[in-house]
This record gives C-alpha cells, sequence and structure tokens, in this order.
C-alpha cells in the first residue's frame, strides 16, 4: 500500500468521465511522475486525488485514511500540498507573503520553514520584499513550490512545474525537487517533459485516455522501447 | 503679498474644501473598492449604508446632547461614532447572511450581486426615511471653526481671509488615522494579509486554507466602519439628508474606477483627483486672477469653467475619460 | 393558462379599485400601469435579451419628457430672435470642434495626440460659450415669467413620441460606445452617471426648459374636459345613467389615454415579441448565455450590444414622452432615481426577465401596488397603532412614516424574488436557469 493512492479513480467534470479506472500512487521521499499525450486525463487524475472533481468510483487513500469525500482545503490540513500549473501565486503580494499565506493554516512558529525554503531557493531570500508578480517565469514557480512547502506537507503535488520555463531552469527545479524529496516527503508530478521527468522519477505512470497504460519504474519506463516509440519521440 | 492673498483665497474655496470633500470620498470609495476587492461587485447600496451608518450615529448624539453629555469644542457625534459603527456593522453583516451569502454559494454572476445590491439600496432607504424621515437635519455641535477668516486676517494682516472649520480639520485627522489603520491591517496583520490573498487569487487562498467566510465577514465590517466614518464626516461637514448620499453614489463609485476598482491605494487617489476636479472646475477664479493680473486687466465673467449646477457631471467626465483611456484605472485594479 | 389568469387577476384589481374607490382613479391607476409596462418593455430588451444593466433609466424617460417640450410647445418667437443665433452658432461650433476632434485623434499618430484632442476640445468650448452665454440670457430674460425659453416647435405632441424615442436612441449611442465592452458594472455606474447629468441638463438649462419653472400647459392629444362638458351627447349620456357630467368628461379623457397608450404598448410588445423569436433574437440570448462562445463563433458582441441598448432605451425614451404627455407639464425636479430607475427594474425583475409579457405584467402589477401601498400602509399603520393613545408620538411618527413604507417594500419584494424565484412572475420560455 502505497503512503498516497488515489485507487482506480474514475470520474469528470460534470459529463462524461475524464478518466476511468485510473490508478496513481507515490511513497514517501518518492518521485512520482504521471506523462501522457495531451488530454490524456493527467492533470485532471492529479486534482481527483486533491479532490478538485467528485469521482464516480474509486477512492483516495491517504497514510492508512480514506479521504476520498474531503473538501481539497481539509486535505491541505491532512498535509497534500498542491502547485497549480498557473495562476499560482500571489501576484500582488511580495515573495515572503506569499510564503506567510502559504503557512496560513499553522498556529505555530512559521521563522524555520521560510528560512529552509529560503536555503532550498536562494534567489527567493534575496528577493523577499519584492512582488512575486514582478519575478521570472521560474522564479515564479519557485515562489508557488515554497508556498506549498509551508504547510510542511507530507506530499507535495505539482502540475507540470517546467511548463514556459527554459531547459535550464526546468533542470534547476528538478534538482530541487529531488532534494525535497531527499528530505522524506512524497512528490507527485504531472509532467509534459516526459523525459526529463521519467529520469528523476521513482514511479512513473503513462496515462492514455484517462487510463493507466504504463506502469514502472522511471528508469524501466525509459528502457521500454514501446513507450520510447510511442511517447518519448524514439 | 500679491502672491498671498490669491493663495490664502485658494486655500480658502479651493483648497480646503477639496482637501475635506477629498477625504470623504476616499473613504467612501474604499469601502466600494474593498467590497468589490473581496465579493467582486459594484455595491450600489454603499451610499445608502453610509447614511444608513450615519444615522445611527445622528441619533445616538441626539441621545447624548439631550443627556447633556458633550465633548467640549468637538462635536459630540465623535463620541457618537462607535456606536453607530456597531450598529452599521449589525445591519452589514445581517445583509451578508440574509442577501449575498446565498448568491456566494449559487456562485451567481456579479450583476446578480449588483440587482441584489440595488434591492438593498431601495430597503435601506425606506428604512432610514421611515426612521428619521427625509428632512435635513444639522447635528454639528461644539465649536465652529478652528480660526475663522477674520482671525486669520488679523493673524496674517492679509486681505483675504481663509477659514478653517472644526469639522474640515477634524475629516482630515480621522482620514490620515483611519487610511493608516487601514494599511497597517492590510499589510502588517496576517488577517489582512489573507484579505489581500483572497482578493488577488481567490483559488489560490482557498487551497492555503484562508476561509472565504471570515474574509468575506471581515470585508463588511471594515465596509461599515469605513462607511459611517465617511457619511458622519460628510454630514457634519454640511448636514445630513438621506437624500445626498444617493447623489454622492456617483462620485464615489467615479473615485474609486479612476484609481483602479479593487485598489485601495486607487480609491484614495482617486477621491482627491475627483474632489479637486470639481472643485477646480467650478471655483470662480476672477477674484485670484484679479490679485495676479495688472491693473485693468479684470476679467468681466467670473471665469468659472463649469457652473457648481455641474459638479457631478465632472466626475462623470473623468470617468469617461478613464474608461477610455485606461479602464483599469490608475493603479491596476482588480485586487485589493 | 396560469399567465392569463395573472392579467385577469389583474383586471379584477382594476375593477375593486373602481368599486371601491372611484373609476377615475382606477383609469388615472391605468394609465401610468401601461406606461411602467412600455418602460420594462424597454429595460427587458436590454437586461432580459442581452444581459446589459441599465442604471439610468431616469434620464431616458426624462428626454422623452424633453422631447414632448420640444415638440409640442409653439416657438417663442421674440426669444428666437433674441438668442436663437447665438445658441446655433454655438452648437455648430461645438459640431465642429467635434469633427476635428474626431478628425485629429484619426490622422496624428505621435504620442500625445489625446492631448492635443483634448486641447482643440476645451479651446472649442471656451470659443463656443463666448455665444452661448449673451444668447441664453437673452433667452432668458424674454418674459421669464411666461417663457423665458426658445419654445418648441407647436407639432402635435403625439409626435414627440417618436421623437423622444430618437433623442434617447442618441444618448444610449453615446453612453453604449463608451462603456460597453468593458466589464458589465462599468455600464451600470456609466448609465447612472449619464442619467444624472441629463436630469441637471434639464433642472438648469432654463433656455431649453424653463427648468425648476417648469413647463405647463403642453397641448393635449385628446379633447379637454371643459370642452366635453358642453358637448350635448355627453350631458345626456350623464344624465341616462346617473353621473355628473363631470365624472364622464373626465372618465372620457382618461380613456382616450388609455386607448392611445393601449395601442403604443401593442405594437412595441409585437415588435418585441416578433424580435425575440427572429434569429436576431435567438443569437442575443445566445451571447447572453455564453458571451466568450458568441465571441469565438465570430459574433460582433459589442456592437450587438450597442444595437440592443440603443433599441431598449428608445423604447424607454418613448415611454417618457408618453408620460409628460399625460402629465401635461414637465417639471425636471420630479425625475427621482428611486422612482424612474429602481422602480422599474423592480418591474422587470419581479415580471419575469426575458419575457416581454412578464415585463408588462410586472409594470402592472409594481406601479398598482406602488399607488396602492400609500392608503394600504396607512391602513396598515392605523390597524397596528389602534391600540396605543391618540397623541401618542410613536403613533404619530409611525403614521407620518406610512407613505415611506413603500420604499422598503419594494426593495424587499425585489430581493423576494430574485431570491426565491429569479424567473419572475412569467419566467422566460423555452430556456433553463440563468
Amino acid at each position: 500500500m502505497k503512503f498516497l493512492i488515489g485507487e482506480s479513480m474514475t470520474g469528470g467534470y460534470g459529463g462524461a468521465d475524464i478518466i476511468t479506472d485510473c490508478t496513481i500512487g507515490v511513497d514517501q521521499g518518492e518521485i512520482a511522475v504521471v506523462v501522457g499525450p495531451n488530454g490524456a486525463g493527467k492533470s485532471t487524475a492529479m486534482k481527483a486525488v486533491f479532490g478538485m472533481l467528485s469521482l464516480r468510483e474509486g477512492r483516495v487513500v491517504l497514510d492508512g485514511e480514506e479521504i476520498t469525500s474531503l473538501s481539497p482545503q481539509a486535505r491541505v490540513h491532512k498535509g497534500m500540498g498542491f502547485v497549480p500549473q498557473t495562476n499560482n501565486v500571489f501576484t500582488t503580494m511580495t515573495v515572503q507573503e506569499n510564503l506567510e499565506m502559504g503557512a496560513f493554516i499553522r498556529e505555530d512558529s512559521i521563522n524555520a520553514t521560510m528560512e529552509q525554503v529560503f536555503e532550498l531557493f536562494p534567489v527567493l531570500g534575496e528577493k523577499r520584499k519584492q512582488a512575486a508578480g514582478e519575478l521570472s517565469g521560474g522564479q515564479r514557480q519557485q515562489v508557488a513550490v515554497g508556498r506549498a512547502l509551508m504547510t510542511q506537507p507530507k506530499v507535495l503535488m505539482l502540475d507540470e512545474p517546467t511548463a514556459g520555463v527554459s531547459p535550464i531552469v526546468m533542470d534547476e527545479l528538478f534538482d530541487r525537487i529531488i532534494e525535497i524529496a531527499k528530505t522524506g516527503i512524497a512528490i507527485l508530478m504531472v509532467e509534459q517533459n516526459a523525459k526529463q521527468a521519467l529520469d528523476i522519477a521513482d514511479r512513473g505512470y503513462v496515462l492514455v485516455q484517462g487510463g493507466n497504460r504504463y506502469t514502472d519504474t522511471g528508469e524501466a519506463l525509459l528502457a521500454n522501447p514501446e513507450v520510447r516509440r510511442a511517447f518519448l519521440g524514439g | 503679498m500679491e502672491l498671498l492673498n490669491p493663495l490664502a483665497l485658494l486655500g480658502n474655496f479651493l483648497i480646503i474644501p477639496g482637501l475635506t470633500y477629498g477625504c470623504q470620498l476616499a473613504l467612501g470609495a474604499l469601502g466600494v473598492t474593498l467590497i468589490y476587492g473581496i465579493l467582486r461587485f459594484s455595491n450600489f447600496a454603499h451610499g445608502e449604508t453610509m447614511a444608513l451608518g450615519t444615522m445611527a450615529t445622528l441619533l445616538v448624539t441626539l441621545w447624548l446632547q439631550s443627556a447633556g453629555i458633550s465633548l467640549g469644542p468637538l462635536p459630540t457625534a465623535l463620541l457618537a461614532l462607535p456606536v453607530g459603527i456597531a450598529i452599521c456593522i449589525f445591519f452589514t453583516l445581517a445583509t451578508d447572511r440574509l442577501v449575498y451569502r446565498f448568491y456566494r454559494r449559487q456562485k451567481s454572476t456579479p450583476v446578480i450581486f449588483l440587482i441584489a445590491s440595488l434591492g438593498v439600496m431601495f430597503l435601506y432607504n425606506g428604512l432610514i426615511r421611515f426612521i428619521v424621515g427625509p428632512g435635513d437635519r444639522i447635528f454639528t455641535d461644539g465649536e465652529r471653526f478652528i480660526f475663522t477668516a477674520r482671525e486669520f486676517k488679523e493673524m496674517t494682516g492679509l486681505r483675504e481671509g481663509m477659514a478653517f472649520k472644526t469639522t474640515q480639520g477634524i475629516t482630515i485627522v480621522v482620514t490620515i488615522v483611519i487610511v493608516a489603520l487601514l494599511f497597517w491591517f492590510l499589510t502588517r496583520t496576517r488577517t489582512g494579509k489573507s484579505m489581500r490573498a483572497y482578493s488577488d487569487n481567490e483559488d489560490l487562498a482557498l487551497l492555503s486554507g484562508i476561509s472565504p467566510d471570515k474574509v468575506v465577514m471581515v470585508a463588511w465590517i471594515l465596509t461599515a466602519v469605513l462607511a459611517t466614518i465617511a457619511g458622519t464626516l460628510y454630514g457634519l461637514d454640511k448636514s445630513f439628508k438621506p437624500f445626498t448620499y444617493l447623489q454622492i453614489l456617483l462620485p464615489i463609485f467615479a473615485a474609486a474606477i479612476v484609481g483602479g476598482l479593487g485598489s485601495p491605494l486607487g480609491a484614495i487617489a482617486g477621491g482627491f483627483v475627483i474632489a479637486f476636479s470639481e472643485v477646480a472646475l467650478t471655483f470662480a477664479y476672477k477674484r485670484v486672477l484679479g490679485y495676479l493680473l495688472p491693473e485693468g486687466q479684470m476679467p468681466e465673467g467670473l471665469v468659472q469653467l463649469l457652473s457648481t449646477d455641474y459638479k457631478f457631471a465632472v466626475s462623470f467626465a473623468i470617468l469617461v475619460i478613464v474608461l477610455l483611456v485606461r479602464p483599469t484605472g490608475i493603479f491596476r485594479g482588480q485586487t485589493i | 393558462m396560469r399567465n392569463l389568469l395573472l392579467f385577469l387577476l389583474m383586471a379584477a384589481l382594476f375593477a375593486a379599485v373602481g368599486f371601491g374607490q372611484s373609476w377615475s382613479l382606477s383609469l388615472a391607476i391605468l394609465n401610468l400601469c401601461l406606461i411602467s409596462a412600455v418602460m420594462s418593455l424597454g429595460v427587458n430588451i436590454q437586461w432580459g435579451y442581452a444581459g446589459l444593466l441599465n442604471v439610468g433609466i431616469m434620464g431616458f424617460v426624462a428626454l422623452g419628457g424633453l422631447a414632448a417640450v420640444l415638440v409640442s410647445m409653439p416657438p417663442v418667437t421674440d426669444a428666437i430672435n433674441a438668442g436663437g443665433g447665438g445658441v446655433a452658432i454655438s452648437a455648430l461650433i461645438m459640431l465642429a470642434t467635434f469633427a476635428v476632434m474626431y478628425m485629429a485623434n484619426k490622422h496624428f499618430h505621435f504620442f500625445g495626440r489625446k492631448l492635443l484632442v483634448a486641447v482643440i476640445g476645451v479651446a472649442g468650448l471656451m470659443f463656443a460659450r463666448h455665444f452661448f452665454g449673451p444668447a441664453t440670457d437673452a433667452i432668458e430674460s424674454v418674459d421669464p415669467a411666461g417663457t423665458g425659453n426658445l419654445g418648441g416647435l407647436g407639432l402635435p405632441i403625439i409626435v414627440s413620441w417618436v421623437v423622444g424615442g430618437f433623442f434617447a436612441a442618441a444618448a444610449a449611442w453615446a453612453v453604449g460606445k463608451i462603456s460597453l465592452g468593458l466589464r458589465s458594472d462599468y455600464l451600470a455606474i456609466a448609465t447612472l452617471g449619464i442619467s444624472e447629468i441629463i436630469v441637471a441638463v434639464l433642472k438648469y438649462e432654463d433656455w431649453l426648459t424653463r427648468g425648476v419653472k417648469n413647463v405647463s400647459g403642453l397641448p393635449r392629444p385628446v379633447p379637454y374636459e371643459v370642452n366635453l362638458q358642453k358637448e350635448t351627447w355627453v350631458i345626456e349620456f350623464a344624465a341616462k345613467h346617473g353621473f355628473t357630467v363631470q365624472e364622464v368628461s373626465s372618465l372620457i379623457v382618461k380613456g382616450s389615454y388609455a386607448l392611445l397608450f393601449t395601442i403604443v404598448l401593442l405594437i412595441v410588445l409585437y415588435l418585441s415579441e416578433k424580435a425575440l423569436r427572429s434569429p436576431w433574437g435567438r443569437m442575443m440570448r445566445a451571447i447572453r448565455d455564453n458571451e466568450v462562445a458568441a465571441e469565438a463563433m465570430g459574433k460582433d458582441v459589442k456592437g450587438r450590444h450597442l444595437q440592443v441598448f440603443i433599441l431598449g432605451s428608445a423604447v424607454i425614451g418613448v415611454a417618457g414622452a408618453m408620460l409628460t404627455t399625460l402629465d401635461g407639464q414637465f417639471t425636471p425636479a420630479s425625475y427621482q432615481p428611486l422612482r424612474f430607475t429602481f422602480l422599474i427594474w423592480v418591474m422587470v425583475i419581479v415580471g419575469g426577465s426575458g419575457n416581454n409579457w412578464g415585463a408588462v405584467l410586472g409594470g402592472f402589477v409594481i406601479w398598482f401596488f406602488w399607488i396602492e401601498a400609500e392608503p394600504i400602509g396607512l391602513w396598515l399603520m392605523e390597524f397596528i397603532t389602534s391600540g396605543m393613545a391618540e397623541d401618542s408620538a410613536l403613533r404619530i411618527h409611525l403614521i407620518k412614516s406610512a407613505a415611506h413604507m413603500r420604499l422598503m417594500t419594494m426593495g424587499l419584494v425585489l430581493l423576494l424574488v430574485l431570491r426565491f424565484t429569479p424567473r419572475g412572475l412569467i419566467p422566460e420560455r423555452g430556456y433553463g436557469r440563468r
């Protein structure tokens, strides 16, 4: 049993099902990556795990506790952090305020956590007084990840964190994500850049048309000729 | 000396009234902008909310006056203000609970909220007239002037006098204090920051565990505070007449939009832009020019750009220009 | 079926007033109900068809009233000789200024061109004022107690119903050009502003409208009571049915108005229904329900909105001219936003936004209760306070304030309908909840 798992999830936004019998999960300290062609339901599967759409079938279990019926906000309290793909920072607020808002539900002192985030992303420390809207795309993604880390989550979920950033920034972000995983946090992310993402993944899920097509370790998927041909461009 | 006299004249008829009116508009526009930033609709009932808070203050003032309690040189209304604010808070929260919360849960479009606010406006309007009637009421007491025109002349030896009314002084001081407190609240406290976050990005605020109900409640409380203070200052400066609060809605909206709907800084800037434009365009410059121009060059007319009858047209004209040139306002609006 | 019943119920209410109070009052209420129905049809075209929020209905009504004055009053020759030329010159200057501003905006492309346009505008304004001030002074000094304005064209007042529509349409075009295509709230605030300004102009431009001195004695489209009372058939009719001659003449006059208004209402209603069912109407509603999709399909959303906004305002303008015709006088100070803007909104929402029959019924119901709320409220207050002492301060206050109850009631009705039956008395057909 995985630490966090969405099992046989089926559902969509009101109309037709977008994901059918889809299972994704991740263990603590592990990086799990969901890849697949456009429109495969990658982001939808992730949102289903986070409770942003209601499931017709299947369940979500976190640390042995069923959370299928909880709202996203309640899941934040349970130790899940989520970084949306777009609009993921408070643009008019400073970097520091963004982090403070990330820690809104915490009653204890957040200074230590904030220092940890600044250690992880030094550039945020330098620009802590600057409005997040004035930062570059890559820096914004760092703010977004930092904001989600402020609750000290047990699971961090990222929806295409490298969308729209340059390859150098992408490598940099992936390095940071590996570092975060090393602290024992479970990381579940959806990625468009399948090859690079599977490279750092302990576990990979290839989704096609809303269902699981291949599930294996990242290494094995990269070595699988069928996966390479169909999804990684040879 | 020839420069000081026209300056005193301008000060008396343009600068001091403009500042006072600007403060009143700024406080009013802050309330509109706050509701817009958090609940995302233009609150047409805001003028009546101001009138409601003012009425409550007025009634408490009358009671205090009849009980023989006063603040000496300051208007008794200042003493009554906290009670007026409390009553106004009660009304805004009750209205939110009974009217707006339903549409929030339904996720209705802003237009529906706007129409609901028209209904609330009607309701408040009737309630106010029902309780105090539509007539004019003056509830200003205490010292009338900080210094009168005559005292100013004696003090400075100028030919032109400049009077400074107590209500004007109070308006300016109170506005500075309130605005400072508001900005301290929005930028320094956890709740204030959460309001800015909610206004900036509602979805992300929800993901961060910010409770929308609490944010909305605080927004209504702040709005009631601002509306009551703005309304009372306006009422002290002029007089309390329910109808004027319907008329002041237009300049207040203009101020909020000119500054950028949703931006508190913009609301303040917009308030002063509207107030000074209104006063400056309807001011008769004849006597000022009389001092500045050489002898015999005295202009014939009043040298007034616009008759005071059309002062509302000024807010509208500025509004139109802003909508045409920069619809987001001076400080890009949409968020707190 | 239900709808027919609702209208029959309304008719029964009029009959009740007729028997209970007086037929003359019943007809008087009916006339204003008919006018209200036309206004609420106009607002329904804007809100119900297209989702446009007009909070400046008062201004368009007032423009209709202005049209009634300018069309029907006899021209004041002395005043025209004294200042007509000056006014015309300043109007021409302003027209030329606008033309130059437009050209400058179009042809120059350097930075700061807007400033140049503004400077041209101010210069033109100053130049026009140079002629305007003396001319209006001259006009206003011609027989100030009797006229003091330019008068009108001396045409039959019915013509003004059409002219009022055009006046309102022109104002709507200007407002729409500026504020359509922006957020919906902006249109609401812009219309609120323009209506305040229109009424201010009517109140203070004495040379045009006599301002707060009012224009009374507008010619009528129907016979005068005094003349009717001399007609033999009227006298005979009264004698035969046991009425006084005064009663009969008053009923005939009010009935004739009712007939005229009904004709207008039916024409507007017919055209509105026809438009709603046409491809144009379907497109309007498609745009209303999903603006983004309609825009993506290549529909000119802003253009359509402008069209519908102008049409609706024109209908309101017609109703405004009808209202002034019925009153027989033009009183700028009587234009109050609560009465002429917000009450109409209550009519549309209560009647059923998007449905023309609903708008008509809303106009009837709300106006009826707006008028009857006063006696009902007074009666209610007397009932409530009947236990109190005759000279109790509270009792006196309550009875005196009963008139303000109706504002509260209307607010309450609007909120209750909006919440519990948001589709109104007669809901829009073939469309789900919005």
